[in-house]
């Protein structure tokens, strides 16, 4: 495996540098400005914002919420979070000139999201609960 | 705990956290990288103005199918990545070894992980943003997006060679080895499940814009599909200022031969032989839709003005301006039976927005490159 290992090691040190002189020698210097705040704004926004909020409210839920519905409460961070980052271009986007781009009522749409994840966790979470209760329909 | 510091690895205590579940979804978001970079290779390639060996124009729905996966497989990679940081995020505190050569080692390491999660995180908001059709930067998209992809798959690979014991050591193991939680909460399965739930409705969610019936599911989809003639439009003509030209009683389309050339009225067009296609539009920015073309087939207009079988011709947009003014069509396009100089899409006369009076329309090929508004067409 160590020698496997050391193939792909060196393989991917080619590949990464090959994406590095790309990007160094077809962007003018003001793209790679731009390019670099791109780059590190990312990192940034992720270990200094992000991910620290996300570890407050994750105590916060722990000391607070009883534990039945810290799990449930848990997948809906899970699923309702990473959606609500990856449609702040669409929640966020500014009326284009184009009528046939952005034109969907993105609010709506969220909220009946969230709503249907609720409403399916929840009820995801009732059935197992009452099955974990009572005996099993295959109990016996 | 009176005073703020930095935090410790050891500080976090989630069980959650940890190779467990950061070895299941990263194998999931390995997959899903390595989807989007070949279709993104695919695609820059198709986007190439005079390739070497031309993009085949079979599947006429090649293109569309490549393109709309590129952009899913990026939407799905999202939560993947959020929540594979989350279950490594404590080992951002791990602290280096002593000088040594562990420590070249470690730093190593760590650098093939910063341009890991840079390149990464900038892949997948600079491709969020884009399909939006906004530019909040000064770099070119195509150029940088493409140079950002080999550092993410390079890094990628690096970071795959260095877990490859961790990987198959969390494997060989159940994924709630140790039990469930005591006191209550998310067991790591039901972690790993969240995420695959968290990408499916990250999927459902957008995915109407490049799959039809799932259209009035995909609420958070960037297009509806409508538009005028029952498509939407990447680049209106008010964008592209051709407006006045385009609607203008003098205009023709001029097919230049060598040293000749021959201008077609609308009129003149309309009298040749009309041939109906379906065939889809499908931009890069991973929208496509099917319609039904109405128009005069390119090599019946090329064989009227004398341009033999087997040449590459230009294809020139009556804009004066932007990237996609002109677009070079590869001999096997412009012979093909099903490439049209469009002038009617769902049996009525182009709209203005869809490229009227005439526009190319051609299999297995960009949206960018299905020139609007022609003007002129050379050998």
């Amino acid at each position: 495996m160590t020698a496997i290992r050391g193939v792909l090691g060196a393989v991917g040190v080619l590949v990464g540098l090959y994406g590095a002189w790309l990007l160094l020698s077809r962007t003018d210097t003001d793209q790679l400005l731009s390019a670099v705040v791109w780059l590190g704004g990312g990192v940034v926004l992720h270990d200094a914002v992000l991910a620290p909020v996300v570890v407050v409210v994750g105590v916060l839920a722990a000391r607070v919420l009883p534990g039945v519905v810290r799990a449930p409460l848990a997948v809906v961070g899970v699923v309702v979070g990473s959606l609500t980052l990856l449609s702040l271009p669409v929640l966020l986007g500014r009326e284009p000139a184009n009528p046939t781009l952005l034109d969907r009522d993105y609010t709506t749409g969220w909220l009946l999201v969230v709503a249907v994840v609720v409403v399916a966790v929840a009820c995801g979470t009732l059935v197992r609960e009452r099955r974990r209760r009572g005996p099993g329909p295959g109990g016996r | 705990m009176s005073v703020v510091r930095v935090p410790a690895t050891a500080d976090f205590t989630s069980r959650l956290r940890g190779p467990a579940v950061a070895s299941r979804v990263g194998i999931a978001l390995g997959v899903s990288f390595a989807v989007c970079f070949v279709t993104g290779l695919f695609s820059h390639y198709a986007q190439l103005p005079d390739p070497v060996v031309p993009v085949p124009t079979a599947p006429s729905w090649g293109y569309r199918v490549t393109q709309g996966v590129h952009v899913l497989s990026g939407t799905a990679a999202v939560p993947l990545l959020l929540v594979k940081l989350w279950t490594v995020f404590p080992r951002l505190f791990l602290r280096p070894p002593r000088p040594s050569r562990e420590l070249l080692v470690h730093l190593a390491e760590r650098g093939s992980i910063a341009a890991l999660v840079a390149s990464s995180l900038f892949l997948l908001a600079t491709g969020l943003v884009n399909i939006t059709a906004f530019y909040p930067w000064d770099f070119s998209f195509r150029t940088t997006h493409y140079a950002v992809a080999w550092v993410a798959i390079g890094s990628l690979v690096v970071h795959v060679a260095v877990k490859l014991p961790v990987v198959r050591e969390a494997l060989s193991k159940d994924v709630d080895d140790d039990g469930p939680p005591a006191g209550g909460g998310l067991t790591r399965r039901g972690l790993v499940r969240a995420t695959w739930g968290a990408a499916g409705v990250a999927v459902l969610a957008t995915a109407g814009n490049s799959v039809g019936w799932l259209r009035s599911v995909s609420v958070l989809a960037v297009r509806s599909g409508d538009g005028p003639q029952g498509l939407p439009v990447t680049r209106t003509a008010d964008a592209a200022g051709v407006a006045a030209a385009a609607t203008s009683a003098a205009y023709a389309l001029e097919v230049v031969a060598g040293d000749g050339s021959r201008s077609f009225t609308l009129e003149e067009l309309r009298a040749m032989p009309q041939q109906t296609e379906v065939l889809p539009i499908a931009c890069v920015e991973g929208w496509s839709e099917s319609a039904t073309w109405t128009g005069v087939r390119l090599r019946d207009l090329l064989d009227a003005a004398g341009v033999p079988w087997g040449t590459t011709v230009s294809v020139e947009s009556l804009e004066e301006r932007g990237a996609f003014r002109r677009s070079t069509l590869p001999a096997s396009y412009a012979d093909d039976d099903r490439t049209l100089v469009a002038l009617g899409l769902a049996g009525e006369p182009l709209s203005i927005d869809h490229g009227f009076p005439a526009r190319l329309i051609a299999p297995n090929r960009p949206g960018v490159k299905q020139t609007k508004w022609l003007g002129r067409i050379s050998a």
